[in-house]
């Protein structure tokens, strides 16, 4: 499984360290930097809006590290849901991390690689890190993936920990009208940007019966309203998806 | 010791249902590491379950607005959310552009028809 050396990048430098901050680099100037900054600016809108502390914000950032999860975890809580729909809800939005986690580290493991090297890579998996390292690690020597993928996810987390804290103060001080510009952020962007990755038709049909299913069963109060809108949502697109598969 | 705890508490509340509950699906990735891929059934299903969820969350946080939002009626808030799709669509599926139209229609829509 030896890589031939002439598929190293020139540009990755021969340290660890180097190859790390090689890492941190590729993350602040890529597309999905400009992407974890707005976004995070308005999940700190959200989390003042809901009265979370600050800190608690960025520590999130840093443990759950998924901002779909972070969106489900602070408006459930904000808007008084029990603790075992707000976990609830959370894990069924966080099963798409063990495909990812699958997927990522055949590329990082090698010959000498020990599990706890893994330990960190498996923890920052996330959207913007997996894009980024599936697209880059294959140009890159096996002995310095991982602490290229490290670098890159570190790159990313002070992001998003950097830009939640502005988001949250500038709600804090901001008129009542641009504050408000500002709490829309969060769900404009996922609107768009999850509308965007459903590329597939079953993506799409979940996506559409989920923006309603939501809605509809908060309105009539039904309990455990967010798992059920993932679980009925998701399952009747993918239901769907199998009977036109099957008529082809 | 209970004002202690009550300062807290919301940390512990984020260690156990955000941290735990979304860690365990990574966990499990590298425990089972082996022979799943992005096209097995199971994987367009719980992908499917995600999208319904994350999607139902978020025509909530338009239709039943929080704090400042509140402030912006209802009817600009989902103009405005439809505008930046139909912009998003228009535009080349871009994603800039239509979040950009979006919060602009609610600023000029919250300017105009706010109490």
């Amino acid at each position: 499984m030896s890589e031939p050396l002439a598929s190293a990048s020139p540009e990755i430098e021969p340290s660890s360290t180097g190859t790390f901050f090689a890492g941190v680099r590729s993350a602040l100037t890529s597309v999905f930097f400009l992407v974890l900054a707005g976004t995070y600016i308005g999940m700190g809108a959200l989390a003042h809006d809901f009265g979370f502390p600050s800190w608690w914000l960025a520590l999130s950032s840093m443990l759950v590290w998924a901002a779909p999860a972070q969106v489900i975890l602070i408006s459930a809580l904000g808007t008084g849901a029990s603790l075992f729909e707000a976990g609830l809800a959370v894990s069924l939005s966080a099963i798409r991390l063990f495909p990812m986690v699958v997927a990522l580290l055949p590329l990082l493991r090698g010959p000498g690689t020990r599990l706890r090297d893994l330990l960190l890579p498996t923890h920052f998996t996330s959207v913007s890190m997996w894009v980024e390292s599936l697209r880059l690690l294959p140009g890159m020597p096996p002995a310095r993936r991982i602490a290229f993928c490290n670098g890159l996810s570190v790159g990313y987390m002070g992001t998003a920990v950097t830009f939640g804290f502005v988001g949250y103060y500038l709600a804090a001080g901001l008129p009542v009208l641009l504050a408000a510009t500002l709490l829309f952020l969060t769900p404009m962007s996922f609107l768009i940007s999850t509308a965007n990755n459903a590329r597939m038709m079953v993506d799409r049909l979940a996506f559409a019966l989920g923006l309603v299913l939501g809605p509809s069963l908060a309105y009539f109060a039904v309990g455990l309203d967010l798992m059920w809108t993932g679980l009925i949502g998701g399952t009747l697109a993918y239901l769907v998806h199998r009977f036109r598969e099957a008529a082809q | 010791m209970n004002a202690v705890l009550a300062d807290l508490w919301p940390y512990l509340v984020l260690i156990l249902v955000g941290y735990l509950p979304n860690e365990i699906w990574r966990v499990l990735g590298l425990v089972l590491a082996r022979g799943l891929n992005e096209d097995s059934e199971i994987v367009v299903w719980s992908r499917a379950v995600a999208i319904a969820l994350l999607a139902g969350v978020i025509a909530k946080l338009i239709l039943f607005a929080n704090g400042a939002l509140t402030t912006v009626p209802l009817s600009v808030r989902v103009g405005a959310a439809v505008l930046g799709f139909v912009a998003f669509v228009l535009l080349k599926r871009s994603v800039f552009a239509g979040v950009l139209a979006g919060e602009a229609a609610l600023l000029i829509g919250g300017y105009l028809f706010s109490h």
